[in-house]
């Protein structure tokens, strides 16, 4: 068992010093150059954990770049450097569970990628209201008292919606305090404030937070070729244990699962990487590896790294619907495409669902999938549809069973609650993403 | 006549609020969607325009009054 991230060790500084060691500072008398850890990282091959599995060592070099480009520059106008831990995903745990029990790994990320980048503002976003609040609160002051990051860490909370914790949308907050998207998207050039911003996700910047002590060679040591090291799986849904698991990627699915117990009973399908994931029919699935490429070539997408086992009694359908309906609801409300395409692509499947859609609607849906791809100033409508599109592809049976009028559960539900997806409250589109709201 | 993209018209979705002077402007070039909102040939953000539709590209940026269309070259 592979377990590199500490989550079972304490979470106090000196637990995490006697465990990893301190973070080595760069020191410019033994010719070490802050730039040397981004080839470290590029050694490591190591690709981001937010979502998007983007390789870690352009992101760096970006930002370096971009700075560069502007010639010297005054303080305030350095990079900045934003760690993403506001997990907007419902059914996602993992950034949580590292907060919370090893937040000095993410905030070691932090410091080295600041000193690597020549940040002078470093800030970590959780979303209002998150349990890692009061342990980062507790962390940040243990390493204000030994002095160990070159510049300090802040926290700042975002609102706990959806699309806030897009990286331009931190960029937005951070710099001028609206959560909104913002078109072009290109934080590395200009962020927070029009400076070259750095997002990148907890579980990256824990990454990160290794690879500066032990290196690229070392972090690649496990885990697929195409995207080494150890990765967090928030295992939910039908499973005894749900929860947050440390395997390398490339483990089998039903390794995964079998660290949480198994599947409970029969399992028909899972939804992989969360709400801006994709569906797989259950097949041979718990056969496939749980790293980008192999999911995404099984009809999945890794994502947020969330593996969600759907039982045989509940109706992937459903789900499906009170998904979307909810993802429409949490659109900046900015893009047309987004704005009015998502609820009514979450009208379509809901028909569908109720089983009072006909062949017509269903051709409708097909349409406005295509129609809302692409044309979003981020990829919320996009994640969107690939949820729909994938749960249509997944459950050709049930799909043909509604468009008839009837569902493969019909009769036997309720019988299966570990299956149902968390969904929040619905709430209206681009609410509380401005400050004027809230203040 | 060349078919050579000589440009690229660039959408700003966030900008754009879906009351089509630019489909008004050049209706071969640039479709309103179902809601309203301008669909660009590639379907996207950003489409390639040849020479022959250089105008049609040049007139729907003119016409919006919210600066949500360029043209990148
Ligand atoms: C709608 C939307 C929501 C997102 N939410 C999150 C999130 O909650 N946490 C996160 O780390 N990344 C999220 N992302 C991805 C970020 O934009 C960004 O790519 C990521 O934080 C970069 O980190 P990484 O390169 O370390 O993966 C989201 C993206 C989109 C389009
Ligand atoms: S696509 Fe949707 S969520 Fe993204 S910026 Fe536009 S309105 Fe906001
Ligand atoms: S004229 Fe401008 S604002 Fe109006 S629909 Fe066209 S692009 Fe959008």
């Amino acid at each position: 068992m592979t377990a590199r991230l500490g989550l079972s060790t304490p979470p106090s500084l000196a637990a995490h010093h006697r465990e990893f060691g301190r973070l080595p500072l760069v020191d410019a008398r033994r010719g070490d150059r802050p730039g040397d850890l981004v080839d470290d990282v590029e050694r490591a091959a190591l690709r981001g954990r937010g979502g998007g599995w983007f390789p870690t060592h352009l992101k760096l070099r970006a930002v370096v770049d971009s700075s560069a480009a502007r010639g010297p520059l005054s303080r305030s106008r350095r990079p900045v450097v934003i760690g993403n831990g506001m997990e907007g995903e419902p059914a996602s745990g993992k950034d949580a569970a590292l907060l919370t029990r090893s937040p000095h790994l993410v905030l070691d990320g932090i410091s080295a990628a600041a000193r690597t980048i020549g940040a002078t503002d470093a800030f970590i976003a959780v979303h209002r209201g998150s349990p890692a609040v009061p342990s980062l609160e507790v962390a940040l002051a243990e390493r204000a008292s030994s002095r160990i990051d070159p510049v300090t860490i802040r926290i700042v909370t975002p609102p706990a919606r959806y699309v806030a914790s897009e990286e331009s949308a931190l960029a937005h907050w951070v710099g001028d305090g609206e959560a909104t998207p913002v078109f072009p998207d290109r934080p590395f050039q200009r962020g927070a404030a029009g400076r070259p911003t750095l997002v990148q996700n907890a579980e990256t910047l824990a990454h990160l937070g290794l690879i500066a002590r032990r290196g690229g060679a070392w972090f690649a040591e496990v885990g697929a070729p195409g995207a080494p090291g150890t990765t967090l799986v928030t295992v939910g849904g039908s499973v005894p244990n749900p929860g947050v698991v440390e395997v390398p990627t490339g483990t089998a699915v039903h390794e995964i699962l079998a660290r949480c117990g198994g599947p409970a009973g029969t399992v028909r399908g899972y939804l992989t990487g969360g709400y801006g994931g994709g569906w797989v029919a259950a097949g041979d699935f718990d056969q496939a590896a749980w790293d980008p490429d192999s999911v995404r070539a099984a009809g999945g997408v890794i994502g947020a790294s969330v593996l969600w086992a759907i039982g045989e009694l509940t109706c992937p359908l459903e789900e499906l619907a009170r998904v979307t309906a909810w993802m429409a609801g949490e659109s900046a409300g900015q893009c047309g495409p987004c704005m009015f395409g998502l609820p009514s692509v979450a009208e379509d499947v809901r028909s569908l669902a109720l089983r009072t859609a006909d062949g017509v609607e269903f051709k409708q849906l097909q349409n406005r999938l295509r129609l809302i791809t692409g044309r979003g100033g981020c990829k919320h409508p996009d994640g969107t549809a690939r949820l729909v599109a994938t749960a249509l592809d997944a459950f050709p049976d049930e799909v043909a069973l509604h468009l008839d009028r009837r569902c493969s559960v019909a009769g036997r539900r309720g019988t299966d609650p570990a299956g149902t997806l968390p969904v929040p409250p619905a709430r209206l589109p681009g609410l509380d993403l401005r400050r004027r709201d809230f203040t | 006549m060349s078919t050579e993209p000589v440009g690229t018209l660039v959408l700003d979705p966030i900008r754009c609020d879906g009351r089509g002077m630019c489909h008004d402007a050049a209706p071969g070039l640039i479709e309103l969607d179902e809601w309203g909102y301008p669909l660009l040939p590639s379907g996207t953000l950003r489409a390639p325009i040849e020479r022959s539709d250089m105008k049609a590209a040049r007139d729907a940026t003119h016409a919006c009054p919210l600066l949500a269309l360029h043209i990148e070259r």
